[in-house]
C-alpha cells in the first residue's frame, strides 16, 4: 500500500505488473518485439497541461522502453494561431465559428511554418488534433504511415470549419477518434481508441484510508456519512446545479452530503458566474460542499473520489469524460450521462447505471444507496472496465497494434 | 505421458478496431444493417465482446442484447439475443441470420417498436486481428500447462474463443491439440465445456488448469 507523500520514482513497465499481471506486461513486449528500432512521431500542439499532453508524457516513454524510437514534437504558432485553434475546438464541438475569412489563411501559414521548421521522417507518425493537421502536406517527401488522431467529439462540427480541415484530413491514411460516436463519414479508414488514465499518477494511486479521511475531514465532510461527488469544472456541459437538483431529491430519502469538486471558478469568468448560480441553488445546506480547487490538487481529487459512496457525472455534453474512469479505477458506483465519451465507460446495469435526466440521476443514486451489494458489484465490474480499456497500457497496446497493422499492409 | 508429434505454437492476439459506416438508430436499422455489415463486424459485436467484456459474467452476452437492453429497452428481445450460443456457430453466415431473424420477428410481432428511436445508436464497428507468435511451444501437457499458468488473457482469448471460427468445428484450439496430439479425448471435451459466458478468461483458464493438473496427477 502506497502512502501520500509524493513520488520521485521513475515510472517503468513493470512497475504496472503488479496491477495487471504480469502476462499482460509479457504480452506488450511480444507485440513490441516486431517493432524493434521502428520509428514513431508524435505531433501536437503543447507538452505540457491538458489532456494530450498527459497522456503523451507517459506513452512516450514506455514505447521507448519497449524498444520503438518515438519523436515527439510540439508545433509553435503566436497568439492569433492559438486564438484560431480555440476558435476551431469550439467549432469542432457544434459552437458558431466568429473568425474573420482571413483566419483560414493564417492557420495555414503558421501550419507551413512548422512544417518548414519540422523533420517528418518516422516510419509511423500521429498527428493530434486540428491544430497541426495540415502537416498532412510534409507527406509527398517520404513514405511514412500518417494517422490523424482527433481527441474531440467531430459528431457535430461546424459546417464552415469541417468543411476546410476534412480535405486535409482526408489525406491521412486513417483517422482515430474516442468513440464512435465522433467520428465523421470519410474516404479514409477510421479507427477507435480510448484515451486514457495512468493507474501510477498522483490522481489515481492508492492511497491510505488515513490519507483519505484526513482529506475529508480538511473540507469539513464527515467520512462516516454516505457522499455523492461529482468533480468537474464549474461549467454549465457539467451541469453542477442538475447535480445539487439531483441531490436534492435523494436528500429525501437518504441522509447524504454532497461534493462538487473542480476548478475553473477562478480563472473563467463564466466558471466564476456558476459557481455563483450553485450557490444560489444550494442554499444555506451545510451538507453540499462546494470545493473550487487549484490545478495542482490532484491527490485531493483521488482522496475525495476515492472516500465517495457514489460518483455523479451528470454532464449535459461531454468529450470522453476521464473522470468516469477515474471514479470507476477506485471501484465506485457511477451514475453518469448518456452523453459522448460516457456510455463507452458506464455499461448500463453492467459497470455503473445511465441516466437522461435530474430525476433519472437522482432515482439511479437511490436505487445504489438501497442495493449496496449491486453497487459494490457495479463498482468492481467497473474497475476491471477500465483495467481492461482504459489505462496507460491499454493505449500502449492500441498504439503498437497500429503499428503492426500498418506494417503489414505496406 | 504422451509426447506431441506436433507441438502447441502459443500465439497473441490484438485488435485494432475499426469504425464502419453502418448506425443503427431503430430496431429497424439494425435489421438492415445486420444484413450489410462485414462478417468482421458480426464477429467483433459477439466474439469479440465476449473477450471484452470478459469480466462480465452476469447478462451480458453480445453488443446487440446489450444495446437492444440498454438503449431500446426492449427486454424481451434482448433476452432472445443473448441466449445465442456462439459455440453453436460453425460459420458467421448461420449466426447473422439467426440475429436477423430474432429482431425481424420481433419488429413484426410489435411494429410500434420498430421504428422508436434509441436512446443511443447503435455503431457498427470491425475487428482487425494482429498476430504475434510467442516464443514458447508446448510437447506434453505439463509443458502445455506452465504456458498457461504464464499466458496473456489476449492469448487464452485467441486460442479459446476466437478460434471456434477458424477451426470450423465446434471445439478450441487447446482441446483439438489435447485430442489430436495428445490423444485426451476427455480432458479435451471436459476443457471446450469450460462455459465462456459464465467464466471470466481468468477464472477460464483457472479452470482449464485446473483440469490438466489433474490430469497429470492421475
Amino acid at each position: 500500500m502506497s502512502t501520500a507523500s509524493p513520488s520521485t520514482h521513475v515510472i517503468r513497465l513493470d512497475d504496472y505488473a503488479p496491477l495487471l499481471g504480469a502476462p499482460e506486461i509479457s504480452q506488450l513486449r511480444a507485440l513490441a518485439s516486431r517493432l524493434q528500432g521502428r520509428t514513431m512521431q508524435m505531433v501536437n500542439s503543447t507538452a505540457m497541461g491538458g489532456g494530450v499532453a498527459e497522456i503523451l508524457n507517459r506513452v512516450v516513454p514506455i514505447l521507448e522502453e519497449l524498444g520503438l524510437s518515438v519523436k515527439w514534437d510540439v508545433i509553435t504558432g503566436g497568439n492569433d494561431f492559438w486564438e484560431i485553434t480555440k476558435a476551431f475546438h469550439n467549432a469542432l464541438h457544434g459552437g458558431p465559428y466568429d473568425m474573420p475569412p482571413e483566419s483560414f489563411e493564417i492557420f495555414l501559414a503558421y501550419n507551413e511554418q512548422n512544417r518548414a521548421r519540422m523533420q517528418f521522417e518516422a516510419e509511423f507518425i500521429l498527428v493530434h488534433d486540428p491544430q497541426p493537421v495540415a502537416l498532412i502536406k510534409a507527406r509527398h517527401d517520404h513514405s511514412g504511415h500518417w494517422l490523424w488522431r482527433c481527441h474531440i467529439d467531430l459528431s457535430q462540427p461546424n459546417p464552415e470549419v469541417w468543411k476546410f480541415l476534412e480535405p486535409y484530413v482526408s489525406r491521412y491514411d486513417g483517422a482515430v477518434f474516442s468513440s464512435p460516436a465522433f467520428a465523421r463519414q470519410l474516404p479514409i479508414p477510421q479507427y477507435l481508441s480510448y484515451p486514457s488514465i495512468d493507474p501510477l499518477s498522483e490522481k489515481n494511486r492508492d492511497l491510505e484510508p488515513e490519507f483519505v479521511r484526513g482529506v475529508l475531514e480538511r473540507f469539513n465532510i464527515d467520512p462516516q456519512r454516505t457522499i455523492l461527488t461529482q468533480i468537474s469544472r464549474f461549467d454549465r456541459l457539467k451541469d453542477p446545479v442538475g447535480v445539487v437538483r439531483a441531490y436534492q431529491i435523494v436528500k429525501r430519502y437518504f441522509d447524504c452530503q454532497l461534493v462538487l469538486a473542480g476548478g475553473g471558478a477562478t480563472d473563467d469568468p463564466e466558471g466564476e458566474a456558476v459557481l455563483q448560480e450553485v450557490h444560489q441553488v444550494a442554499g444555506n445546506d451545510q451538507d453540499i460542499h462546494l470545493l473550487n480547487l487549484p490545478p495542482w490538487s490532484a491527490i485531493e481529487i483521488n482522496a475525495l473520489q476515492r472516500g465517495s459512496t457514489i460518483i455523479i457525472q451528470k454532464s449535459l455534453r461531454e468529450g470522453f469524460g476521464l473522470t468516469v474512469s477515474e471514479g470507476l479505477w477506485k471501484k465506485k458506483p457511477m451514475v453518469a450521462s448518456a452523453v459522448g465519451g460516457i456510455p463507452t465507460q458506464v455499461i448500463h446495469r453492467h459497470t455503473g447505471l445511465l441516466a437522461h435526466s435530474v430525476e433519472g440521476t437522482a432515482y439511479q443514486v437511490r436505487f445504489l444507496l438501497s442495493n449496496p451489494a449491486l453497487a459494490q458489484r457495479l463498482g468492481e465490474q467497473g474497475h476491471e472496465h477500465v483495467r481492461e480499456h482504459f489505462l496507460i497500457t491499454s493505449q500502449v497496446r492500441r498504439h503498437l497494434t497500429a503499428c503492426l497493422h500498418l506494417k503489414n499492409k505496406g | 505421458m504422451k509426447t506431441a508429434e506436433h507441438p502447441f505454437r502459443f500465439v497473441t492476439a490484438a485488435y485494432l478496431t475499426r469504425i464502419c459506416n453502418q448506425k443503427a438508430r431503430t430496431l429497424a436499422e439494425l435489421s438492415r444493417d445486420l444484413e450489410a455489415c462485414s462478417d468482421a463486424s458480426i464477429f467483433y459485436h459477439t466474439f469479440q465482446s465476449l473477450g471484452r467484456y470478459h469480466f462480465l459474467t452476469e447478462g451480458f452476452s453480445n453488443d446487440f442484447a446489450q444495446w437492444v437492453l440498454a438503449s431500446c429497452n426492449r427486454a424481451v428481445l434482448a433476452e432472445k439475443l443473448a441466449s445465442l450460443d456462439i459455440r453453436d456457430y460453425l460459420a458467421l453466415a448461420e449466426l447473422r441470420s439467426d440475429l436477423r431473424q430474432l429482431v425481424d420477428d420481433y419488429c413484426r410481432a410489435h411494429p410500434q417498436f420498430a421504428e422508436q428511436s434509441a436512446f443511443e445508436p447503435f455503431y457498427f464497428c470491425e475487428g482487425i486481428e494482429v498476430t504475434v507468435p510467442l516464443d514458447r511451444e508446448a510437447r506434453t501437457l505439463e509443458e502445455f500447462c506452465e504456458a498457461l499458468r504464464n499466458m496473456s488473457n489476449a492469448a487464452f482469448q485467441y486460442h479459446f474463443i476466437a478460434s471456434r471460427l477458424r477451426l470450423h468445428l465446434r471445439t478450441n484450439d487447446f482441446s483439438h491439440w489435447i485430442e489430436t496430439e495428445l490423444a485426451l479425448p476427455t480432458l479435451a471435451k471436459r476443457a471446450n465445456q469450460i462455459d465462456i459466458y459464465t467464466n471470466t478468461l481468468d477464472s477460464g483458464r483457472e479452470k482449464l488448469l485446473s483440469l490438466a493438473e489433474r490430469e497429470l496427477a492421475r
